[in-house]
């Protein structure tokens, strides 16, 4: 039968833990000044207009997304450096839109239909014909 | 040292607020049913305040070329017309909640938009407009009430809402200035 011998001299000192948790609670104030929460990710680049007078969005639930601008410079080889239009998380046309916000509605409940909202983030730098088109073409039928 | 973290989580937790979103609010009118027809009032000329810009984003009200930090003082004199002129909006007695029989202002303000213009700029001329209307019920609301119109209750509110109504008509944007 072996014999496990115990050989003081070469043991190996106890790791001094003490200071653990701060380590850990270091980590974790990095991770929480660097995260940012967002649900879909954003491929334009939106500068949005300064303005004084806004009112703060209280139901996010209640609210679509629709992003207008330049798509980002790592999408530009594919979709060009012109202002698109982004519904969740793809480029899509205007004749989109109609369908997209129909699709938005179903997900809500019944209660909430009427009191759905759009919000539309627009570079500042892009012409009003696209806001004009999305306007007209893409609300006209939900009014 | 834990504690000291501890103290720092729970400063965080209290002061962060996570990113609000704030936008201008806007209810887009019904689509006018084709078989209807349409109710043309003729608002009076010198009830409309006519503001157009251009493709190269310049300013024009009422037919003058004009600076943006003038446009909130412009619309606020011309909702106002504190001294009855005859080219300002005329005034109509109406019966309010709260006011009784008052004379409110009949001004509509009128935007129209090259579709050269940008987004931003379109923006900001909204947003002045609607300063200038804010600024006018707020200062109703401090001297009829005392207090600021954001503290007011909905009924109050809604009075003074029909004391400055003052719609902000969009036309929609034309190709005005030329090509793009």
């Amino acid at each position: 039968m072996a014999k496990f011998v115990k050989t003081g001299k070469k043991s190996v000192k106890a790791l001094n833990t003490s200071s653990l948790p701060d380590i850990v609670f270091m980590i974790l104030f990095f991770f929480m000044a660097v995260t940012t929460m967002r649900e879909t990710e954003v491929m334009v680049t939106v500068r949005i207009p300064d303005a004084t007078e806004g009112k703060v969005l209280e139901k996010k639930s209640l609210a679509s997304f629709i992003y207008i601008g330049e798509p980002l410079e790592a999408f530009q080889a594919l979709y060009g450096s012109e202002p698109k239009i982004q519904l969740n998380d793809t480029f899509k046309e205007i004749a989109d839109i109609q369908d997209f916000i129909a699709q938005e509605r179903e997900q809500l409940n019944e209660a909430d239909k009427t009191k759905m909202l759009v919000v539309l983030k627009i570079d500042r730098d892009t012409k009003m014909d696209q806001y004009k088109a999305v306007l007209t073409d893409g609300f006209c039928f939900s009014r | 040292m834990a504690d000291i973290a501890f103290l720092l989580l729970i400063f965080f937790l209290a002061a962060t607020t996570m990113d609000s979103d704030t936008g201008l609010m806007r209810q887009l009118p019904a689509i006018p049913d084709p078989n209807v027809p349409q109710d043309v009032n003729k608002i009076n000329d010198r009830n409309i305040l006519e503001v157009k810009v251009n493709k190269d984003n310049l300013l024009l009200v009422e037919g003058q070329l004009t600076e943006f930090n003038q446009l909130r003082e412009i619309a606020h004199d011309f909702i106002l017309n504190a001294t009855d002129e005859p080219n300002m909006p005329e005034k109509e007695v109406v019966n309010i909640p709260f006011f009784g029989n008052v004379a409110i202002t009949k001004a509509v303000i009128s935007l129209q938009n090259d579709i050269g213009t940008k987004y931003g700029v379109y923006i900001a001329v909204q947003n002045e407009l609607i300063a200038a209307r804010t600024e006018l019920r707020d200062n109703l609301s401090r001297q009829e009430f005392g207090i600021p119109y954001e503290k007011l209750d909905e009924e109050r509110k809604g009075a003074i809402d029909d004391f400055f109504k003052v719609p902000i008509s969009e036309a929609e944007p034309k190709r005005i200035g030329g090509d793009q």
